[in-house]
């Protein structure tokens, strides 16, 4: 009876634990929604701040981040997919490929604002991009190569042996058997992968303050040479650089809530991709 | 006519396995990035970091408690109450996250019915997915206040906010690696306790938690690592104050958001601004050390599992 009331009291307490998690979550989320609503509007969405960012829009933000957001892909989506098609289909378990894998998990642990420093040497200083789109854009960019390469490798895992062995039993080539039997089956899921680590990409703040967006910038970035405002460095601005915090403090909310729904937008997204490409494939 | 043909073939299969040599050439270049990057970044900080040194003493850097680079008198470089900071939100996330996540992932893999888990499962990826940006605003606007207002503080911008924003960033980590290591315990463990009569309870305690101990002390120094390096919700929550950490409800300044903080106004090419390549130098060790042990200790369960 004792060891009865222990095991109820128990998956009690565990449950409290779930139930604060999700609360927490819930709490976030309700946050932002509500608070971020209030100010949510067309005219939010499409005009610059104004009046010492005390009035107005984010959309400088908005595009900033979508253009460096677009040049992260560029780096990394390539990139990853390359690397992981090396990993999965071409290397053997030498020394040289365990250090390969290891080499990628420790680039997932190094923090943000390390990455952040190396930019600034590599990016801005050494091949001279200046604090611009580019520079930041190629930070985030090897910010998230580890991701797309880990996510692309799982996509291609998930890929029958017996596809390979059958063109290559038919006299294809390594890399034509790669070509008609392996990524067609693969792609969805490195496309749903990369989406997601672009999604987490577009969303860092420390890689991209000393490497190219602007604290307050009124016109878009006309090249990549330009610096560019951002949605993640926008809020901290907004959260506690700006001289008057608690009057633009909706404001602050409106942006969090524009980028929380565009990080969560493009997980959706990401996932939808999965779903879509998935179903022609069956047809 | 057929020798001709033979040779045609010949010709085209060696054309193809060059073809071939090429492929595998340029997926290896890609492949080989990740040891160059990782190896980039050490030495390019190392690098900057050295100039550093011709000025500071290496053993005040480390154990001096006081940072003052931009003093008339005395420019003073010493890292030392950072590191502590940084250990300290650290470790007091860990007391939070370390429980609860155990707690989650015990529930989700012993008790939850698999619809529950179906669900729960892409919620806690939610909360991972929210940027840390956001994470250290919600720490000014809901934690802050909440802290102040319980124990009768004037601000809560301090270390136990940074603690708690840290704790909510590592769980989906914790939670996510200790659920797999708990449901990749034998089905025989569990059945081998509960047809000795014990409870469920009593099993998940005294035998699928240690069975699974390894992998859930990885997620924890997993977890531990992206605490550490987190910037931006200890910039935005824990205060700032550059002094020598004594408490909980102190405010403090990590390593990541003093570089944060300093590397936007420092001028280039001084000793200051190589100094703070030096902490973010000191920074990369630390976590990489921990993620090191972190995937030592994976390894070996994961070998064992096999």
């Amino acid at each position: 009876m004792k060891r009865k009331i222990v095991q109820f009291l128990g998956f009690m307490l565990l449950r409290v634990c779930l139930y604060l998690v999700l609360a927490v979550l819930l709490l976030f989320l309700f946050d932002i929604i509500r608070k971020g609503g209030g100010v949510m509007s067309w005219e939010f969405l499409t005009q610059a701040p104004r009046r010492g960012m005390t009035e107005g829009g984010v959309f400088p933000a908005i595009v900033g981040t979508f253009l460096v957001t677009m040049i992260t892909a560029v780096l990394a989506v390539p990139m990853g997919m390359f690397a992981a098609i090396y990993l999965n289909e071409y290397a053997r378990q030498t020394r040289l490929t365990r250090l390969i894998r290891l080499a990628i998990r420790n680039l997932s642990g190094v923090p943000s604002i390390v990455y952040g420093l190396f930019g600034v040497i590599l990016f801005v200083n050494i091949f001279a991009f200046g604090t611009s789109v580019l520079s930041a854009g190629l930070t985030l960019g090897l910010l998230t190569l580890p991701w797309t390469i880990t996510a692309s490798e799982e996509a291609l895992k998930t890929v029958p042996d017996s596809y390979r062995e059958g063109a290559l039993a038919l006299g294809a080539t390594k890399w034509q058997s790669i070509r008609t039997n392996v990524l067609p089956y693969a792609v969805p899921g490195m496309l749903t992968g990369t989406v997601l680590g672009l999604a987490r990409a577009a969303g860092e703040t420390a890689p991209i303050m000393f490497t190219g967006a602007a604290f307050f910038l009124p016109v878009l970035p006309r090249s990549l040479g330009d610096q560019f405002m951002a949605l993640p460095y926008h809020l901290y601005i907004m959260a506690t650089q700006h001289h008057n915090i608690l009057k633009v403090r909706p404001l602050a909310y409106g942006t969090a809530l524009v980028l929380i729904a565009l990080v969560l937008g493009m997980n959706m997204a990401a996932v939808v991709i999965r779903y879509r490409l998935r179903r022609k494939r069956r047809m | 006519m057929s020798d001709l043909k033979v040779d045609v073939r010949a010709n085209l299969r060696k054309r193809s396995a060059v073809k071939e040599a090429a492929i595998k050439a340029f997926f290896f270049v890609n492949g080989i990035t990740a040891v160059v990057v990782l190896l980039g970044i050490f030495g390019l900080l190392l690098y900057t970091s050295v100039p550093a040194f011709r000025e500071i003493d290496l053993k005040e850097f480390l154990g001096s408690p006081a940072w003052d680079p931009t003093s008339p008198e005395k420019a003073e470089y010493g890292i030392l109450s950072m590191v502590v900071s940084t250990f300290l939100v650290t470790i007091g996330a860990l007391v939070l996250a370390v429980p609860i996540g155990l707690g989650v992932a015990s529930y989700l893999s012993d008790v939850a019915h698999w619809r529950v888990r179906e669900i729960v499962k892409p919620v806690v990826e939610i909360l991972a997915g929210i940027p840390s940006v956001v994470v250290g605003f919600l720490g000014i606007v809901i934690f802050g206040p909440a802290i102040a207002g319980i124990f009768g503080l004037s601000h809560g911008l301090n270390a136990l906010n940074g603690s708690i924003l840290l704790a909510i960033m590592s769980l989906p980590t914790i939670i996510s690696i200790s659920e797999d290591s708990l449901s990749a315990v034998p089905q025989a463990y569990a059945e081998a306790s509960l047809g000795l009569g014990a409870t469920r309870w009593q099993t998940l305690v005294r035998v699928k938690i240690p069975a699974a101990l390894s992998g859930i002390i990885a997620a924890v120094m997993l977890g531990m690592g992206r605490a550490i390096g987190e910037t931006m919700t200890v910039l935005m929550a824990t205060g700032n104050a550059r002094s020598f950490p004594t408490g909980i409800f102190q405010s403090v300044r990590t390593m990541t958001a003093n570089i944060a903080i300093e590397l936007g106004e420092v001028p280039y090419h001084t000793t200051h601004y190589y100094a703070l390549f030096a902490i973010g130098l000191v920074l990369f060790i630390i976590t990489f050390l921990v993620n090191m042990a972190a995937d030592i200790v994976l390894r070996k369960y994961q070998e064992r599992e096999q």
